[in-house]
């Protein structure tokens, strides 16, 4: 650390967070206003000999980074939500057949094309449940550069360690802003490279069968090993099947390995909580307006504390229900109409003490914003 | 330092964003501050009134936008129009004088400057308007050195066009100090 | 090698219905291969969802049984991360021209090396029986009760119209030329089409009168010609077999290395 900042947008710090990680296969379909990692890769990528390539559609996109990452890449795709909700189906695909990849959601406002230039986070369930079917995944976001960039290299390290896609869940305001950027060198974050099997050619090898620590060990395409890759229901061969115990087994599988690591899995920053009356909980660019109000009302002697999520999903419940456990009142601060709320309603043993915090009109929240609402909750009005 | 809180206002095309781009990594990169810049986007890439914020400060900044600049600079009547109330009372508001007329009732220190008319006049080239711009701003502002812009210029600007560029920021910088007072 | 050693015989019997084409195919596409000599590890299958997708797990190659409809997409990945790696990508009707469709002219556009196998039943067999893109006007299928207005896909002309550099149909009757073409497309440098005419009696013969197996396979016979043969002057309804276009054009990982090129260029 300690070297010349760099002065970027959020998009080009994903960017250089994802090159860090090991990226080199990207596909993509332009889309407002996550096109400016598209930008950027297309000239980072090939002069680093990796493949960028800009496919016809977002569901192009992601089944080609699908296929690129069998082989041993590591891979990622960006997007925004008309785009994202095309992706749906191939995410479960990878979620199903358990093939590491990142996939970069930068929230506009919707539903539909929606305001395309203007900030919401209201795919925040869509990024949890937006694919049929029971399933875990990894959610995370960051609301300022130098996490954007900590948080894209944990996405990749998640989704090798986990055979998972992992979601980055930023916004317009992070994706856009520009602000300052320290790359870290080489070695001052911890990589995860792909687990590959030991087992010698000619021995079988069963893709499908974890190991005790429950990781299950690749063995890249092309290499001596040929195997079956399905998103139906598979057996440890990787073959479909329809056997109830493989069928519940497998579901089973997919979503213990995630959700039974929610504590481990849980990203967060915290301010000012020791004392903290009234708890925020916040995330994204939202988080900023939100840290903003802390520090202006701390000065006053409030005793206010912000509760940063980095991990949305799996949600931090325990975390949550620590961190609030002497709250008088617990504050959301969202721009959608409670998605995270819910989850923290959930968490809390008193949830008619949560309350929300939002603007949906397509405006950043501002300070101001939550201050009348912490306003009409302390009793004093607007 | 005192935090301080720059709205740039103009049509797109004029340069506006580049300018508060370049003022912003000026003072992360040259001058070991904080700073954040954002702007408005619409649809359109060129025409439309086109904001971009810049809050500069020695501590850190959370909320990235500006909602009373201390500076604010309109570029064009329909800028100055839209953004003249939402200035700081008393603030710095810069205006150039071919494109905005100004109203008295607006509470600023309002400088009127002849910016696009001598960047034609004495240079002929419309392309470093915005650099012109820039410094009149830091020249009424003093909020960053000249040579910090110079040095982001030096990283962005072909270097055939680095002159044309530090002449424009030192003519902005002259009609900027003429009307200092 | 044989023939049997490129088949999964752990995962065989198929789950094709008797007298279905695709067996043939499959027969056809491995002999193919034998031919060419390639090894097994340098081959990737990719493919959709239907009863042609099925025909991955069957192989013992490297096989991607992906979504419906997206099997050139992951095929594309799959290449252009290894280009060394031969593609390989069945796909049916739907898979192909109807979900697909989309993905399959921007695969030819680009002219990837890969080998697209549109196996043209004209119906969706594993859904039961409904029409397809390829079934044509007049055919009886469960979602078509008053039969088809839909006019069909041509597979040849759409492919040669959207770019691909080899371009080529045949049948399950004539089995060795199909066996023949599937090499020549596999060992083509370029995106590569090859339309397999293939029954389905199950579905489209039962559901169209047309009968067993045996009669449908005598149909291809009696219905297609050689290309720019006599007979179909005298009767252009008959259906044309052969290889309608093979040329050399430039491939998109080759193109791509001149990117990686100009970008290291640029940046020294």
């Amino acid at each position: 650390m300690g070297k010349t900042p760099k002065f970027v947008q959020g998009n080009e710090a994903c960017v250089e967070a994802a090159l860090y990680a090991g990226l080199n296969f990207f596909a993509g379909y332009p889309i407002t206003p996550s096109t400016e990692i598209a930008e950027h890769l297309s000239v980072r990528l090939p002069q680093l000999g990796g493949k960028f390539i800009q496919m016809e559609d977002e569901i192009a996109s992601l089944c080609a980074i699908i296929g690129a990452s069998l082989t041993g890449c590591k891979v990622m795709t960006a997007t925004s939500g008309p785009g994202f909700s095309l992706m749906q189906e191939a995410l479960g695909y990878a979620i199903m057949a358990e093939i590491p990849c990142v996939i970069v959601n930068v929230q506009r406002g919707g539903p539909s094309t929606g305001i395309p230039t203007h900030v919401a986070q209201g795919d925040v369930n869509q990024a949890r449940w937006g694919t049929h079917g029971d399933h875990a995944i990894i959610v995370l976001t960051a609301s300022n550069h130098q996490d954007v960039f900590a948080m894209t290299v944990e996405a990749f390290n998640l989704a090798e360690t986990y055979r998972t896609p992992v979601i980055l869940l930023f916004d317009e305001v992070v994706g856009h802003m520009r602000e300052k950027l320290v790359l870290p060198e080489p070695g001052d974050l911890p990589l995860v490279e792909r687990l590959h099997t030991s087992v010698k050619e000619g021995v079988d090898y069963h893709p499908y069968l974890p190991r005790e620590d429950g990781r299950l060990p690749m063995s890249d395409f092309g290499g001596v090993h040929r195997y079956n890759v399905t998103g139906l229901v598979h057996d440890m061969w990787g073959f479909p099947s329809t056997d109830p115990k493989v069928v519940h087994g497998l579901l089973r599988h997919l979503v213990d390995k995630i959700e039974n690591r929610a504590g481990i899995l849980a990203h967060y920053r915290e301010h000012q909580l020791e004392d903290a009356e009234v708890v925020m909980i916040s995330y994204g660019s939202s988080a900023r307006s939100a840290l903003h109000v802390v520090e202006d009302r701390r000065r006053r002697g409030e005793r206010l504390g912000l509760l940063e999520l980095q991990t949305l999903w799996p949600f931090p419940h325990e975390l949550v229900r620590r961190k609030c456990a002497q709250a008088k009142a617990v504050v959301v601060v969202e721009m959608n109409m409670g998605q995270i709320m819910q989850a923290v309603k959930l968490s809390v043993p008193q949830p008619e003490r949560v309350f929300l915090a939002n603007r949906i009109d397509g405006n950043f929240i501002t300070p101001a914003d939550i201050m009348n609402i912490l306003r009409i909750i302390q009793g004093k009005g607007v | 330092m005192e935090r301080c809180r720059l709205v740039f206002s103009g049509s797109g095309g004029q340069g506006v964003i580049t300018a508060a781009i370049i003022l912003a990594e000026a003072a992360v990169i040259c001058e070991n501050l904080n700073a954040v810049q954002s702007q408005s986007y619409g649809a359109e890439a060129r025409g439309g009134a086109t904001r971009s914020d810049v809050i500069i400060a020695d501590t850190p900044i959370h909320y990235p936008k500006v909602i009373q600049p201390n500076v604010l600079v309109c570029l064009t009547q329909e800028a100055y129009n839209k953004f003249s109330a939402i200035i700081r009372p008393g603030g710095l508001l810069i205006t150039d004088s071919r494109y905005v007329k100004i109203q008295r009732k607006v509470d600023a220190q309002q400088r009127e400057l002849p910016m696009y008319r001598s960047v034609m006049e004495q240079i002929g080239k419309p392309i470093v308007f915005n650099i012109c711009m820039l410094g009149a701003v830091i020249a009424l502002t003093e909020v960053l050195r000249p040579d910090s812009i110079m040095k982001v210029l030096e990283g962005r600007v072909p270097r055939d066009f680095l002159e044309l560029n530090q002449r424009a920021l030192q003519l902005g910088m002259e009609l900027g100090r003429a009307a200092a007072h | 090698m044989a023939v049997k050693d490129y088949l999964r015989e752990r995962f065989l019997p198929h789950l094709w219905c008797p007298g279905c084409g695709h067996g043939e195919v499959l027969g056809g596409l491995v002999r193919a291969i034998e031919q060419l000599g390639l090894s097994k590890n340098e081959i990737v299958m990719v493919s959709g969802i239907g009863c042609s997708s099925r025909i991955s797990g069957y192989v013992d190659f490297h096989t991607l049984h992906t979504i419906h409809g997206r099997a050139l997409a992951f095929a594309t990945g799959v290449k252009i991360a290894r280009p060394e790696l031969k593609l390989i990508v069945p796909m049916g009707d739907g898979d192909a021209l109807a979900i697909g469709g989309n993905h399959f002219i921007h695969a030819a556009r680009r002219n990837l090396d890969m080998t697209a196998l549109v196996m043209n039943n004209r119906i969706y067999g594993m859904t039961g029986g409904q029409f397809s893109p390829l079934s044509g006007e007049d055919v009886s299928a469960t979602t078509a009760p008053y039969k088809t207005i839909d006019r069909g896909f041509d597979v040849v002309e759409l492919a040669k119209a959207a770019g691909a550099t080899f371009v080529a149909r045949s049948t399950t009757f004539h089995v060795q030329q199909m066996t023949d073409i599937i090499a020549k497309a596999i060992r083509h440098k370029g995106f590569s089409v090859v339309e397999v005419l293939s029954q389905c009696p199950t579905y489209f013969g039962r559901k169209n009168k047309i009968g067993d197996a045996a009669d449908m396979i005598t149909w291809f016979k009696d219905h297609t010609t050689p290309i720019g043969s006599k007979a179909k002057q005298e009767d252009p309804g008959l259906i044309e077999r052969g290889i309608f276009v093979e040329k050399q054009e430039p491939e998109y990982c080759e193109e791509y290395e001149k990117v990686v090129a100009r970008a290291k260029g640029r940046r020294s």
